[in-house]
């Protein structure tokens, strides 16, 4: 995911590798398991991919496996929330938020069931895989419902802080995690869904980003310092839906430029989202959204496709740098 | 517990009511809301353990309406069984109403909202499950359309309820045998029906679906151990009023003032009929 350069700035930061969000999911998961016995994962043949085997070792009373079948998945987590369970309806992003969109929005959201949806290997965590296994359009469909949280971890803290908060909400949620191995990022630690975390300060530029992508912005912010002096601000925003105006249209009043993003379509995502909102508020800066655009999304492993796409910390860099000048 | 004729004049008094509701409210499924209604009538009369008091208990049975656009059927029988006043009903697809044209939590004695089709099984499976972990004694109902049966994310559930063998689930099929363009058997054909369940795991029960008796024996316990149930209920679109029956236009054809009263004078004969021969 990342080039050997960023490792080394990563290393020269003191950014320490954590281990996947998927991974550190399952564990918070298991941890509230076993604490709640009304808390249960609900599986469509995807408790390995969802890192559950252990969990459903040791909590078979408390996984419900459906098969392949991501309609009955939604439908049934539903049913079970209804009755007072705390479900987590587990499945890859790309099938959970197509497939059975049509149950996200009727039985999770519009019937308010306290369903969290836990779109996996989101994005294009599964790259080489192909656009069948890519989910690019989820934070697009599901800004669309109302009803619905949608969060995006970044790091280990925010996903074990967004499975706790998902729990303790009584409200339809939708977690996004990707894959791969995350670092571990700086800033905030008191987190709250609605709230940007504030990762670095600065006021030169500002990086909205969110999930897997808000390391790389993390490293374009400290390479933009040391090659040319100046200071980004680095947001990272879980939480899409809903989405703290207050820190979007701070950052496009107080920076001279706002880079959002995000690994998925620029079309109705992170990047729509904050423009829309800068845009309705009159406050003036320059703008790019950053994420895969509306084509054939490129073949290759997702970071092939971050590097492709300029969602790595040397493409950020680059579009910084044109966008100030 | 209601006598076998009261139960029947309940089965009039609601059609009439429900073809009032949609006159009124000038719009609704009539067909589809006249073939289910002895199915509701037998369900909340008969059936279900639940009630306006009891309808916040953990261990009360469920009913999730998964052909949700026969919802005026459902108005009027939860407004008969105390739910709300029956004057809520006037509001029936007004601006700013909770009572909309399919069934919302927002009413009370609704479990989901729904008028999607497909979605009532899945979410009874689930209820169905809880219901197995928690010990509630719930039983689960979900009538679905044998239009709507040509939705997959039936199939997937009911795969689901007899893997994991939930004898406390019940689904009754409303088998007309029309849809919104025609018959089902041109359509999409859905039978045989009662194979396709019993191939899928299920306890299969085919009935005349306004049979009160037949009905009542078919929702009283599971047809076998260890499955869930499926109710086909041989049923007649519209039945009740001799022009709307077996009328596909009357899906949601809305009646008019001299087919209110043509209905009203066919119902009350039928109601008069009925207390003659108990007398
Ligand atoms: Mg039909």
């Amino acid at each position: 995911m990342f080039s050997p350069e960023a490792v080394a700035l990563a290393k020269e930061c003191g950014l320490v590798m954590g281990r996947a969000n998927l991974e550190e999911f399952a564990a918070t998961l298991e941890a509230l398991a076993r604490a709640d016995r009304n808390v249960l994962a609900v599986t469509s043949d995807s408790r390995g991919s969802g890192k559950l085997a252990p969990y459903g070792k040791a909590l078979p009373e408390q996984i419900v496996e459906v098969g392949i079948a991501e309609q009955n998945l939604v439908g049934v987590a539903a049913g079970l929330a209804s009755c007072g369970k705390k479900v987590f309806a587990v499945s890859p992003a790309c099938f959970l938020t197509a497939r059975s969109l049509e149950q996200i929005k009727n039985d999770v959201a519009y019937s308010d069931n306290p369903v969290t949806l836990v779109g996996i290997s989101a994005g294009v965590s599964y790259g080489a895989l192909g656009t069948t296994h890519h989910s690019l359009h989820d934070f697009a469909v599901l800004r669309a419902i109302n009803n619905l949280v949608v969060v995006a971890p970044a790091d280990n803290a925010e996903t074990a802080f967004a499975v706790r908060a998902a729990a303790a909400l009584g409200k339809p949620v939708y977690l996004r995690f990707g894959k791969a191995a995350v670092y571990s990022l700086p800033g905030d630690k008191d987190l709250a869904l609605g709230r940007a975390r504030l990762v670095r300060p600065g006021s030169d530029l500002a990086f909205i980003a969110s999930g897997e992508t808000v390391a790389h912005a993390h490293l374009a912010a400290e390479k933009l310092a040391r090659t040319h002096g100046l200071q980004a601000r680095v947001l990272s925003l879980h939480s899409i839906k809903p989405l703290d105006s207050a820190a979007v249209l701070a950052a496009a009043r107080e920076c001279r430029a706002v880079i959002t993003v995000e690994e998925h379509l620029v079309n109705g995502g992170l990047g729509e989202a904050c423009a829309a909102l800068i845009a309705q508020s009159g406050a003036r800066c320059r703008l790019h959204i950053a994420g895969i655009p509306d084509e054939p999304t490129v073949s290759g492993s997702q970071a092939d496709i971050f590097r492709h796409y300029g969602l790595t910390m040397e493409g950020l860099h680059a579009a910084a740098l044109k966008l100030l000048a | 517990m209601l006598s076998d004729r009261d139960l029947a004049l309940k089965s009039l008094q609601y059609r009439l009511q429900t073809l009032e509701l949609i006159h009124s409210a000038g719009a609704g499924h009539t067909g589809g809301g006249l073939s289910c209604l002895d199915i509701l009538n037998v369900l909340y009369n008969r059936i279900l353990r639940v009630s306006p008091e009891t309808f916040g208990d953990a261990a009360r049975d469920r009913y999730v309406q998964s052909k949700g656009h026969a919802v005026e059927a459902l108005y009027v029988v939860l407004a008969d069984r105390g739910f709300f006043p029956f004057s809520d009903l006037e509001t029936v697809c007004h601006y700013e109403s909770d009572y909309v044209g399919h069934p919302t939590r927002k009413i009370p004695g609704i479990e989901q909202n729904t008028g999607a089709l497909g979605h009532g099984l899945p979410i009874c499976v689930g209820m169905a499950l809880a219901a197995r972990m928690d010990r509630t004694g719930s039983r689960v109902f979900t009538l679905l359309g044998d239009g709507e049966i040509a939705e997959g994310s039936n199939w997937e559930a009911a795969m689901a309820g007899a893997h994991y063998k939930l004898s406390n689930l019940t689904a009754i099929v409303d088998c007309n045998t029309l849809q919104i363009s025609g018959h089902t058997s041109q359509v999409m054909n859905s039978e045989p029906l009662d194979e396709k369940f019993r191939a899928f795991g299920w306890g299969v029960r085919v009935v005349d679906g306004h049979d009160l008796a037949a009905l009542t024996e078919a929702l009283s316990g599971p047809a076998e151990a260890d499955k869930p149930t499926a109710v086909i209920a041989r049923t007649i679109k519209g039945r009740g009023v001799s022009f709307m029956e077996n009328v596909a236009k009357w899906h949601h054809g809305v009646p008019s003032d001299a087919e209110l009263a043509q209905a009203r004078t066919e119902i009350a004969a039928a109601i008069a009929a009925l207390k003659g021969g108990a007398l």
